[in-house]
């Protein structure tokens, strides 16, 4: 089963259903409380968003806006209401207390993970390779809702842009991605592929319309 | 409402008692907002923008225990015969807040600590029923915008044209001299149908109250169908 | 989120090359849509939108005494509300420098160029003329909400229909209309705003366009004369640069103008 609910509708009924994400139990109703795609697998009902802002969990990688500089850390933008903080600590290499700011400065880009989200915000790390500061490139913002379709299973679907397009590219989960090329055309072409998926998100076989919309692309 | 009175009662539209007039809904209209939607009522139009939940400026408003719902309703100028200035009235302020408190009983807002979910309304064009027409919108951009809600909210004006009783009051209805004159009950239901707003000037007895309230349920579901449908449209599974 | 710094390093590098993200030339506007009688309270209105951008303007009159230098002309008042629905770098409150500035610039666009015909618009000199308040409002931000504004403002005037008004009691009747159009001149102006991001100039910036420019200058002109003209922002230009817009603005006006000139009417 695949629809379209909306928030207060009652998506199934029966007391062996269980209220899985984006959903509430009333009484024997399984009731939805988003606006999204409900789902059923083995009795557990739960509601995709379609839309809505980014919500941020554990073990994400993100990409983020340095938006302010502490004395112990770099303040960061990840499109999430509650903050994003990069602590010294949580760097790769030592740096002293006066020099965060060559490390990244205010307006500087970067991918980060998030290891930790506690009541005082969202705790990032960039130690782990293939994070850290983002020297150039193109960043774009698609809806976080759309990013597991982006990726594709086992990153299947990035992959086949990335070899058409020759571009580095990273898609973090709150939406954000980046796009590295040899060449300014090749980033746009990137970007132009990823709305093509972003735009289509909902057809089955979209592997193969990415195939096809490459071919008829191709230079 | 005596059975006679209705077959003879002539709207000045020509609309049956208990008919609302077109509606219209479409989400997605401001690309910028994180949820947007169009409501209208006949001529009267209003458009929504949702946007967070984000962080609360200034800090000291924040609500840690839950989030916050702001609503800000507002006319344009040239939306009414005659101009409106631009910027809050004390009618707009006291329609922010009455909105405000018929849209947050369906809200979630337990899940946003401290943040801050904005939702703004337009009146584009005014044919009475606006705060209502800008509920159907506001309830609609909240949906669009992702955010959890335990239902959906549906906003009808109910009028007493004289003794007859009337669904979605127009300006030339609100404006009503015969008789004993326009009342005008503006109220919003949830989908399950209980009431988060009811408002009321003019004149009428309890038992014609009662009845208001029950056509008032009844538009309500009409309105969100309108709504639902917007909704479910907005998206093509291209299946 | 503003944009980020690296992609406005991307946008000048591509510049350099002689191209703009979206593929269009330097002097092209993005497309324009214009829908007239957007808001049938007014007496006259119109929604614009290029590209992304969308905003709605509206004209509404009313009578009063002439503003004591000018006994026989029209009055006329342009104000903006750059709305918070439109975007989140909007917020509620007292009108921003943004929108007042915005507001200024097509006014004076508007009144210099003499496109209406204020003296058409007195009823009794020195004691009662008519009063024109153009409202624009921002509906969707996507960058040159200046340049939409001017369209709308336009296309509005141009939509606009006169009130009745009660000789005897001396006032509008409002909700009632003559079929008499507002008294506006043939040539239209057009206020078109130049962009300076890095070495080149473009018109009707992108918001990441928009973001990456240093400065900016707004012309308004009909068919080659010029009555209006703004520089804002905090970067320099050299004369060369300045008569590089110049001679740009017409060959834009000319564009721009075949491209709208059918949902003028």
């Amino acid at each position: 089963m695949r629809k379209i609910v909306i928030p207060g509708e009652i998506i199934e009924s029966g007391e062996s259903y269980l209220p899985g994400e984006g959903t509430e139990k009333k009484g024997e109703d399984i009731v939805s409380v988003k606006y999204g795609l409900a789902e059923e697998s083995n009795k557990l009902v739960k509601v995709i968003p379609l839309s809505g802002v980014y919500l941020p969990r554990r073990g994400n990688v993100v990409i983020g806006k340095v938006e302010n500089i502490t004395f112990n850390g770099w303040v960061v933008d990840i499109g999430t209401a509650d903050g994003a903080f990069l602590s010294l600590s949580e760097v790769p290499r030592y740096i002293d207390k006066n020099g965060l700011d060559e490390l990244m400065g205010i307006g500087d880009m970067m991918i980060a993970k998030i290891v930790e989200i506690n009541k005082r915000g969202i705790d990032l790390t960039i130690k782990v390779r293939g994070l850290g500061k983002i020297e150039e490139g193109l960043i774009i913002k698609i809806n976080s809702n759309k990013v597991p379709r982006v990726i594709g299973k086992e990153g299947s679907m990035i992959s086949i842009i990335k070899d058409e397009t020759k571009c580095d590219i990273t898609v973090g989960q709150n939406g954000l991605v980046w796009i590295q090329g040899a060449t300014v055309e090749d980033e746009l072409f990137a970007k132009k592929a990823i709305m093509f998926i972003v735009e289509n998100s909902f057809v089955e076989g979209l592997t193969e319309e990415v195939k096809k919309w490459f071919e008829k692309n191709k230079k | 409402m005596a059975k006679k009175d209705s077959e003879k009662f002539e709207r000045p539209d020509g609309r049956g008692v208990d008919e609302t007039r077109k509606m219209s809904a479409k989400v997605g209209v401001i690309k910028n907002a994180d949820g947007s939607a169009m409501f209208s009522f006949g001529d009267t139009i209003a458009i929504a923008a949702v946007y967070g939940p984000r962080k609360m400026h200034p800090q000291h408003m924040q609500d840690m225990e839950k989030g916050t719902l702001r609503y800000n309703y507002n006319m344009l100028s040239f939306s009414v015969t005659e101009r409106i200035r631009p910027g809050p009235s004390r009618r707009s302020q006291e329609i922010s807040k009455i909105s405000q408190w018929a849209i947050e009983p369906v809200v979630m807002i337990d899940k946003f600590p401290g943040n801050v979910i904005d939702v703004y309304v337009s009146i584009i064009q005014a044919n009475a029923s606006t705060r209502c027409a800008g509920i159907n919108a506001a309830a609609l951009a909240l949906a669009h915008a992702g955010i959890p809600m335990k239902d959906m909210v549906s906003s009808v004006s109910i009028g007493k044209l004289d003794k007859q009783l009337v669904v979605d009051l127009s300006k030339a209805e609100e404006d009503w001299e015969e008789g004993e004159g326009a009342t005008d009950i503006p109220i919003t239901m949830t989908g399950e149908g209980k009431v988060t707003h009811i408002q009321l000037d003019g004149k009428i007895g309890t038992k014609q109250l009662k009845e208001a309230i029950k056509l008032a349920k009844k538009a309500c579901k009409d309105i969100y169908e309108v709504q639902k449908a917007a909704l479910k449209e907005s998206v093509d599974l291209k299946e | 989120m503003e944009t980020p710094r690296i992609n406005q390093e991307r946008i000048r590098k591509y510049l350099e090359q002689g191209k703009r993200f979206d593929g269009r030339e330097f002097d092209e506007f993005r497309e324009i849509i214009i829908e007239t009688g957007a808001s049938k309270k007014a007496e006259g209105s119109a929604r614009v939108r290029i590209g992304k951008t969308e905003v709605i303007v509206g004209v509404k009159m009313d009578v009063a005494t002439p503003y004591p230098d000018s006994p026989n002309k029209g009055n006329l008042m342009v104000t903006t509300e750059l709305l918070p629905l439109s975007s989140d770098r909007f917020e509620s409150g007292p009108p921003s420098i943004e929108s007042i500035e915005l507001a200024r610039i097509i006014d004076r666009m508007i009144r210099e160029s003499k496109f209406i015909e204020l003296e058409k618009l007195c009823i009794k000199e020195g004691e009662k003329v008519w009063n024109i308040s153009i409202d624009i409002y921002s509906i969707n931000a996507d960058g040159d909400l200046l340049d939409a504004a001017g369209i709308g403002t336009i296309a509005a005037l141009m939509n606009t229909k006169i009130p009745k008004y009660n000789e005897e009691t001396g006032r509008v009747v409002f909700g009632e209309w003559t079929n008499e159009r507002l008294p506006v001149k043939k040539e239209v102006p057009l206020s078109i705003t130049f962009h300076k991001i890095g070495n080149h100039f473009i018109v009707d910036p992108t918001q990441e366009e928009e973001d990456a420019s240093e400065t900016r200058v707004t012309i308004g002109s009909a068919d080659g004369v010029i009555s209006s003209m703004q520089k804002g922002n905090h970067v320099s230009l050299s004369v060369e640069e300045l008569e590089h817009i110049l001679d740009m603005s017409e060959k834009v006006w000319k564009h721009l103008i075949s491209k709208i000139d059918k949902s003028l009417k």
